[in-house]
């Protein structure tokens, strides 16, 4: 087994209601694989269940690693990293110090300059704004942000949750732009989006979440392409 | 009242403030980064007292032996909360740190206490012996219930406080202590006498905050404290475990109301049981910083010091009901300016 990423039938509850249910999943390495479905599809449930922030049932492994083993500081300590639907960026701090809490995790701090220097090269935005607190960013300069701030961790592997939320449609473009661009560092992407159509171009691999199931998946080409999702999803175009 | 008493009353109260300050400041850093009104720093502040007035006559402080039985205390609850959650194989990391660390500052301390020949050595002991108490307290009483309300974890440090002061009985008993001026440097400025007691206050105050502020905006330690007071969930996703920052804050926290305590016993009479009024006073100041700001609550700090030094000009047994008094208009006018505040702290 050399999947980066193993969910295998994972149930999350709110209370009694089983709001995921038995869902299985694999991020294979340096892959982009993405997770589509509707609003309420419980898409962020599972993504929270799988950084720590909820209890589950079911196994997933990172690594090789039983992650039940495993904190949520210790997930991020083993190179897992989720940018959260909420951003929960730290508003009150200057975007420089939430990219330097970015690389909190990490052993090796030397070469922190120079991923500063790559975060602001891929978002100047974030340069020119990089004294000024980060709860007073625009929607877009927030999503960089935190983006930026996941990258200064150098994940293994980046869990994206809506990163195209709320945001104007030029934005949207540039981040997916950026998001693609990630391939070249080796590191392997989870992108849950409702976006389907940005989100199925930029991955390998598909995931569809209808109430807590996975309904379908498959190479995100064959997905793009299946006139069940056309309809229901992406539209014509 | 005239002129020159006005001035001696200010400066006796902007010393007093002072002390109040360093810890309404440790009672802000530990309420934003653990949402735990610590009430008990004023133990702290008057154990401290205690100890150094204790190593000052080459006795053995009764805080040696309260370390040693917090830690110990501390090290099984840690022990029973790995067992429970199946990770025994992390007891050897607790032992180290809850058991053989505190033990460690104890076995230390009481081994240099015949050899501390200078005042400001003495002092350090006494500040090393008292940094572990908050943290094991926290250990032991605020991790298990950290998610609890901010009012259940008030209600837990008032009775963390008593509890506390009935320890303070047992270990350094009845009597009362006043340790040796720390310096006997006077002046006086336009012929107010100023003693160098409160010069020292005064600018130990400033230093310490200055230190804080420096370790709060240049050191990564510093940025994972504020990244947890700020945004808790956002610091676990960048790996920064709250637990650990609790600790940090408790530590720094103790270092701040341990210096308060150690100027204070040469002006006020210490016994087991003064820290309530120091831990009391310090936080009506915090609170009028709306317990979230450093300069605010070292201002409120400050007021209530001179409040205090012109009530008890005024009336001295009455001096604590007219601070107290005075104080309740200020804190009904806070309680409404900083509702939205209390309610972002809360989620
Ligand atoms: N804390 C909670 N308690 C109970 N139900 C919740 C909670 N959080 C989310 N839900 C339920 O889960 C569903 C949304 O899940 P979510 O993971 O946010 O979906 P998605 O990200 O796909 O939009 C909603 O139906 C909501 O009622
Ligand atoms: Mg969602």
């Amino acid at each position: 087994m050399s999947a980066m990423l193993t969910i295998e039938n994972v149930s999350v509850s709110y209370g009694k209601v089983d709001a995921v249910r038995d869902v299985s999943l694999e991020v294979q390495p340096g892959q982009i694989v993405s997770v589509i479905g509707p609003n309420g599809a419980v898409k962020t449930t599972l993504m929270l269940a799988t950084m720590g922030l909820l209890p589950l049932r079911g196994r997933i492994t990172f690594e090789g690693t039983d992650l039940a083993d495993l904190d949520v500081e210790g997930r991020v300590e083993r190179g897992l990293c989720l940018v959260p639907e909420t951003r929960e960026l730290f508003a009150e701090m200057s975007v420089r110090d939430n990219l330097i809490l970015g690389a909190y995790s990490r052993r090796d701090r030397h070469d922190l300059q120079a991923d500063m220097h790559d975060v602001y090269r891929r978002f100047p935005r974030l340069r020119e704004r990089s004294t000024q607190a980060a709860g007073t960013l625009s929607g877009g300069e927030r999503q960089m942000l935190a983006l930026g701030r996941a990258l200064m961790a150098k994940p293994k592997l980046l869990i994206l949750d809506e990163p195209s939320l709320g945001l104007a449609p030029l934005i949207v473009r540039e981040i997916f732009t950026t998001i693609a661009s990630l391939r070249e560092l080796g590191v392997s992407i989870l992108l849950v989006e409702q976006n389907a159509r940005a989100a199925l171009e930029t991955a390998d691999v598909g995931y569809v979440l209808e109430t807590g199931e996975v309904v379908q998946s498959g190479p995100a080409e064959s997905l793009i392409n299946d006139p069940r999702l056309i309809s229901a999803y992406l539209g014509s175009h | 009242m005239d002129g020159t008493i006005a001035g001696f009353l200010a400066v006796d109260g902007i010393a007093t403030g002072a002390i109040y300050a360093l810890v309404a400041i440790g009672t802000v850093l530990i309420f934003t980064v653990t949402r735990v009104i610590f009430i008990p720093f004023g133990d702290i502040a008057a154990f401290t007292a205690l100890t150094l007035a204790a190593i000052d006559s080459k006795k053995m402080p009764g805080t040696l032996g309260l370390v040693a039985a917090l830690a110990i205390l501390a090290f099984l609850t840690e022990a029973g909360s790995l067992a429970r959650t199946r990770r025994l194989r992390q007891l050897p990391r607790a032992a180290l740190i809850y058991l053989l660390l505190p033990l460690a500052v104890v076995g230390a301390v009481w081994a240099a206490i015949p050899f501390a020949a200078y005042e400001p050595v003495r002092i350090l002991l006494a500040l090393a012996l008292i940094m572990p108490i908050a943290p094991l307290l926290d250990r032991i009483v605020f991790r298990p219930i950290a998610s609890g309300s901010v009012l259940l974890l008030l209600v837990v440090a008032v009775a963390l406080h008593f509890a506390l002061v009935g320890l303070g009985l047992i270990f350094f008993g009845p009597e009362g202590v006043r340790t040796e001026p720390l310096t006997s440097f006077a002046t006086d400025i336009a012929g107010i006498p100023i003693p160098g007691q409160s010069l020292l206050i005064v600018l130990a105050a400033i230093a310490f905050s200055l230190l804080l502020f420096l370790f709060f905006d240049f050191t990564v330690m510093g940025k994972s404290l504020r990244a947890t007071a700020v945004n808790r969930t956002g610091a676990r996703l960048m790996g920064i475990r709250p637990a650990r920052s609790g600790t940090i804050a408790y530590l720094l926290g103790s270092v701040m109301a341990g210096v308060s305590g150690v100027l204070i016993a040469p002006v006020n009479t210490i016994f087991y049981d003064s820290g309530f009024l120091i831990g009391l006073k310090a936080f009506v100041g915090a609170i009028v910083g709306g317990l979230i700001s450093y300069p605010g609550s070292a201002i409120g700090a400050l007021f209530v010091g001179l409040l205090e030094s012109f009530a008890s000009f005024q009336d001295s047994a009455l001096k604590d009901v007219i601070v107290f008094a005075t104080l309740i208009p200020i804190l009904l006018w806070r309680s409404f300016a900083s509702k939205q505040i209390d309610e972002e702290v809360e989620e």
